[in-house]
């Protein structure tokens, strides 16, 4: 009955025999439902004629950049792109990371060490043709100062004289600032003291050179401009949030003759598992950050060929509130560093080439060798403990250790330390200390309110030189976060500053770390990051490895498709 | 009228919906810009607080906000700071609506049928394994799930790419892995749905009649046995378009779900809010569409 | 199914002789239906099974879910039943010791899905009109808020007011507890939002049946209709997406334990177990053991649920099944 009636419908549909047999309700429904799929499938059929050309270097960085503005990144991972993009007055080569020329081709040092004069090169082009000009320099660096730019890292400039009080409003006129532009070809900058490592400062992204031109005309928004100049190896060819950012070899460059590649692609990886899979299967050349390692696996990656690890500016450790009792007693604080079995850490959980820390500042830093603090010693331990009124752990407070949880990599790791602390402090000092594991931001601002008892840390050295490390603990360090002060420790540090003689400053930061580490540790070191990657030598040339984990993309290659076709 | 009337709702819904997410976000302690190291100069933090308005009071923030939304813009993302929330839900939006509706898809295209047969076949075999299939779907994370089919399809077998979001390849395993897992919800729902409307009375009666299984199942007693799938798409549909945390960080897809996590945890105020206003929205246009869907499904339905 | 029992079929002595005797009361029926039913039974014991397993387990295995040892990553063997995990801590133990955590988690969230969720949308769907419409809205504002941020706001605000009364009150345990406590009503109080909507749908549905219509008639209020009439013919659906809303809710506490926010360790769950054995799924090397057994132990679980909530559901049914 209902076939014929349909027959002669005004349904054009009706044609098709099996339209028929559907039951009418389907007919309204059918058309909501197949757009749905409709929809979609249009989608895919269209974007399947965006082809871009493939890249010639695919690397697996960390997660998503949160901004390519060298001023404001404070992330290795975003760095490393900001530093492909745009070049400071130096740059660090790519085997040893040290300082070398970039923007300016040389440089004079007046004999007190605090006044650097910077000849800038002749044919340093903005990536859009303009020359590099030192009213470029000054601007930048005068930006990267203004409280309006809001750059976590302006601190970096405040060892140039009058850069903190003009950042802090208390000097108006810029040419009270020890940054000059003498010519159109020369820099002069005026620091408060003699800087062992102004050198390698300058080639830091806060100090980099960006383009006036267009951050006066786009304001925030200026990488997305099209042309975006860049002072760099590359331009910005293509910037796609969580899928890829894409550099092109930048024509214009200096020393665009160097530049071994014509397209790199960097993707935001956040899982290791996906970082391996998307190596194994040769989609990504390269992967390199130390968190996109899976640490099950660090024992078995660890013996192939394509796996590197290095020494890495990082120490991973945990912070004592001096503050409150138990921990305002330097002998406990002692005793539980006595407790602490770095070795069994690094063997069971992490299983890379993580040294064990016996000193804060790592191993391999450049003009220094650290002083060593008391290493795995229970029996010392006790006594310590004991002498502090705990004896076997009898009456000790409830106290927590406080650290993160987090989705993917490194994070992971904090829990897996915590549970094997707490053993080891259970074990050795019959103290039962409680795990606190709290949310990222919240753990961060509980750390700076000082509501913690013992918190897991972590430190990665901004630039190659003992300093980095030692002034978190001056008492006016906003990284310092223990409550402990010491001014002995304080004058150290500052004099060591001011000390030229680069032997003496070692001796001097020597003395400091001995009260940081063995008198008084307020903080207690565990290991040594080390830093990973892996690619395949054979194929992949121009990645060296060095402590700061610098890569320069522009040396980078694949055999077969260099530009220098090598 | 009914469902106009609920479309204009839509305006103070959202209202109240950005509101509730604005103070909420803003009450879970830690900020957007606390971080490991902190700046060198307490200075930095103030001009970063002052620069996103974050030192005013919540309902000055609140009332510039909606000064701002009412020009269509959303404001700037406070972890992407060279991004607007805009620019990234422009650039995430597509392709997590891309990948939720052709799981939703999937899910539908394998629930309904393996729902409906373990129905009609209930107590026999098919029964117990079309279950065993369904229940294992739903107790087994996406986070398992998507590995193991990457292991299985895309390493092993070397079939399928292995992660990224290139080409319609690539589509198949995440697909998959977020159809498979609400495939077997919708197969429980529609097989209780069948089962129920199977032994309701216009079934007997028409049985009686002598109308074949076949057309009786098919044709009658599945449009009123899908409407707990029905009542259920609405929400899923819009935790689907709205992308999927688990399988966009495991494919590496660049979708909108990673963003709606990271949000909260990063305290990414602007993209919070402005992301729960966009789902909201999917939300309610969805659940007025299923509730449409009603009316055309159970004609006894009616609304007031 | 539905073969008619109207049939010519000679009736045996004794069926008829039981015929005569009182007839049981519908619960004594539906029970015995129940008994009937095999698959329903086996899964009662299995349940019954587990939760004297987890009381009891400290009787059972001889090793502590917090003993650490060198061992870490032992395959199953005669003494580690589950093998071993990273810190060579006994998989068999943990995953006993979590599933008191996860079954609390489930019950909590099937609570109070059962309670709130299906009488705020048995209770909208009946109503109708602008009760409807403000109920489901409510649903919508909550459905639409990050679930993520209300549970991190939920405890930390909790933990913050509390903290001192906790500190004053000493104790260890529950102080722990009291972070888990935190946890089960940020999980409960996303767990209700869904079953509203569907039962909300199905009682649409019922509401205008003849069978409604003529308890109206006959001068019944709308809580009288609602217990009598409308919650019993829901009940199936009901209890299917209960049987769906315990796994979620597991699910979803895996999947806060995968962001950091969950359990505390060294407190485990069967969800932050295989939130673990997650991370070990790569081409290299699979540590199997710890996701097949926490899955594997999760997944049976689930299934005998369902398959008692099937057996439930088709013994109590108001219209029968066989």
């Amino acid at each position: 009955m209902q076939i014929a009636h349909r027959a002669t419908g005004k349904n054009p549909l009706a044609r098709f025999f099996f339209w028929r047999r559907l039951p009418r309700w389907s007919r309204r429904v059918a058309p909501i439902v197949s757009s749905l799929f409709i929809l979609p499938s249009s989608f895919v059929l269209t974007s399947c004629g965006h082809r871009e050309p493939p890249a010639n270097i695919t690397i697996c960085n960390a997660n998503e950049p949160e901004s390519l503005d060298p001023h404001i990144v404070t992330g290795v991972s975003e760095m490393r792109i900001t530093k492909a993009l745009f070049d400071g007055l130096t740059r660090l080569e790519p085997r040893n990371a040290a300082p070398v020329p970039a923007i300016a081709e040389r440089w004079d040092i007046s004999p007190d060490g605090r006044t650097y004069t910077f000849h800038l090169r002749p044919n340093a082009v903005w990536s859009t043709g303009e020359p590099i000009t030192s009213a470029d320099v000054v601007w930048s660096w005068f930006r990267a100062l203004n409280p309006a730019t809001a750059g976590d890292y302006a601190g970096q400039l405040f060892y140039i004289k009058g850069a903190e009080d003009w950042y802090n409003g208390k000097i108006k006129e810029p040419s009270q600032v020890g940054i000059r532009a003498l010519d159109d070809r020369t820099v002069q900058v005026e620091l408060n003291s003699p800087l062992a490592f102004f050198l390698e400062l300058c080639s830091f992204p806060t100090l980099a050179v960006v383009p006036r031109q267009v951050i006066e005309k786009h304001g925030d928004r200026w990488l997305h401009a099209k042309p975006l100049p860049t002072s760099g190896a590359f331009t910005l060819g293509a910037w796609r949030v969580n899928d890829k950012v894409r550099l092109l070899r930048n024509p214009r460059y200096w020393d665009a003759a160097n530049t071994a590649s014509e397209i790199i692609d960097v993707l935001p990886t956040g899982s290791p598992n996906t970082a391996l899979n998307l190596y194994e299967t040769g989609v990504a050349d390269i992967v390199w950050d130390k968190d996109l390692v899976p640490s099950e696996l660090m024992d078995v990656l660890g013996k192939r060929p394509d796996f590197h690890s290095f020494t890495y500016l990082g120490t991973y450790f945990y912070r004592f509130n001096v503050t409150k009792p138990p921990f305002n007693d330097a002998r406990v604080r002692r005793a539980f560093a006595l407790a602490t079995d770095k070795n069994r850490i690094i063997s069971k959980l992490t299983k890379g080439a993580e040294r064990p820390a016996t000193h804060f500042v790592p191993e391999g830093v450049a003009n220094y060798s650290a002083a060593t603090a008391p290493g795995f010693d229970p029996d010392a331990a006790r006594r310590l403990l004991a002498e502090a009124g705990f004896p076997g752990g009898k009456g000790f407070p409830r106290v927590n250790y406080t650290f993160f949880g987090a989705a993917g990599g490194g994070a992971k790791l904090h829990g897996k330390v915590g549970i094997e602390l707490q053993q080891m402090w259970r074990d050795v000092l019959g103290i039962a200390v409680e795990l606190r594991q709290i949310e990222r931001k919240v753990f961060y601002s509980s750390q700076s309110k000082l509501d913690y008892d013992v918190s897991m840390s972590s430190w990665i050295g901004d630039y190659n030189d003992a300093n980095t490390f030692l002034d978190l603990f001056t008492s006016t360090s906003g990284n310092n976060r223990t409550g402990w002060k010491s001014d002995r420790y304080d004058a150290l540090i500052k004099e060591a500053n001011l000390q030229t003689d680069l032997q003496k400053r070692a001796e001097i930061f020597r003395l400091a770390e001995t009260i940081l580490i063995a008198d008084e540790a307020p903080v207690v070191p565990v290991y040594f990051y080390a830093g990973f990657n892996y690619y395949n030598d054979a194929k992949i040339k121009g990645i060296w490895q060095n402590i700061l984990d610098e890569h320069p993309m522009q040396y980078i290659y694949k055999k077969g498709r260099g530009v220098k076709g090598n | 009228m009914y469902f106009l009337r609920r479309l204009l709702s839509l305006i103070p819904l959202l209202l109240v919906i950005s509101f509730l997410a604005f103070v909420l976000v803003r009450l879970a302690p830690g900020g957007p810009f606390d971080r490991e190291r902190k700046p060198a100069s307490p200075e930095i933090e103030r001009q970063l607080q002052a620069k996103y308005r974050l030192d005013q009071p919540i309902w000055k923030q609140y009332i510039a906000y909606l000064g701002d939304l009412a020009r269509g813009d959303f404001g700037p993302s406070l972890k992407y700071r060279n991004h607007t929330v805009t620019d990234i839900i422009a650039q995430a939006l597509p392709v997590s609506l891309l990948l939720g509706a052709m799981a939703f898809g999937f899910a539908l295209g394998v629930g309904i049928p393996v729902g409906y047969y373990t129905a009609v076949k209930r107590g026999r075999w098919e029964d117990y394994a079309g279950s065993l299939f369904s229940i294992l779907m739903v107790c087994i994370p996406g986070f398992v799930i998507a590995p193991l089919l990457v292991m299985g399809f895309a390493i092993h077998w070397r079939l399928l790419p292995v992660a990224l979001w290139a080409s319609p390849w690539h589509a198949i395993l995440p697909v998959a892995a977020l159809g498979l897992f609400f495939s077997g919800r919708i197969a429980r729902l529609m097989r209780e749905g069948m089962l129920n409307t199977m032994q309701a009375e216009f079934v007997t009666a028409a049985r009686a009649k002598g109308l074949s299984e076949h057309t009786l199942l098919l044709k009658h007693a599945f449009r009123l046995a899908v409407l707990p799938v029905v009542s259920y798409s609405g929400p899923l549909l819009a935790d689907l378009l709205t992308g999927s945390f688990v399988i966009e960080t495991i494919f590496q897809i660049p979708g909108i779900g990673i963003f709606i996590v990271n949000g909260s945890l990063n305290r990414d105020y602007t993209m919070v809010v402005g992301l729960v206003i966009l789902y909201a929205t999917l939300l309610v246009v969805l659940n007025l569409l299923v509730d449409f869907l009603y009316t055309l499904l159970d004609p006894r339905v009616k609304y007031e | 199914m539905g073969e008619s029992k109207a049939g010519g079929a000679s009736v045996p002595a004794s069926q008829l002789v039981s015929s005569l005797a009182p007839p049981a009361s519908p619960n004594e029926r539906a029970w015995r239906r129940f008994r009937r039913n095999r698959l329903a039974r086996i899964s009662a014991w299995f349940l019954g099974g587990i939760v004297l397993l987890v009381l009891l387990w400290p009787l059972v295995t001889p090793h502590n879910p917090d003993m650490l040892s060198d061992n870490q990553f032992q395959p199953p063997s005669a003494k580690h039943w589950f093998g071993t995990d990273v810190h060579g801590r006994d998989v068999f133990t943990r995953v006993m010791y979590g599933a008191q955590i996860s079954l609390l988690v489930g019950i909590v969230g099937a609570g109070v899905s059962l309670i709130i969720g299906v009488t705020w949308g048995a209770t909208a769907g009946y109503v109708g009109g602008r009760t409807d419409n403000l109920m489901m809205r409510a649903v919508d504002i909550l459905y639409s808020l990050p679930s993520i941020i209300f549970v991190i706001v939920l405890i930390t605000t909790l933990e913050g007011l509390l903290k001192n009364w906790l500190a004053a009150i000493g104790s260890d345990g529950l102080a722990k507890s009291a972070r888990l406590i935190f946890l089960f009503v940020g999980l409960g109080a996303v767990s209700w939002l869904t079953m509203a909507r569907i039962v909300r749908g199905q009682v649409l549905s019922l509401r205008t049946r003849q069978f409604v219509n003529a308890s109206r008639v006959l001068g019944a209020g709308p809580v009288w209709i609602l217990r009598q009439h409308i919650i019993p013919n829901v009940l199936g659906v009901v209890i299917v997406y209960l049987t769906l809303t315990v796994p979620a809710i597991i699910l979803y506490e895996s999947f806060l334990s995968y962001l950091g926010l969950g359990i505390q360790p060294p407190m485990a769950s069967w969800g932050s177990l295989i939130a673990e054995g997650a991370e070990q799924i790569n081409p290299i090397r699979i540590y199997w053991w710890l996701i097949i057994f926490p899955g594997g132990v999760l997944v049976s679980t689930l299934l005998a649920l369902n398959f008692l909530g099937d057996g439930l559901r088709d013994a109590w049914d108001v219209r029968g099944g066989n």
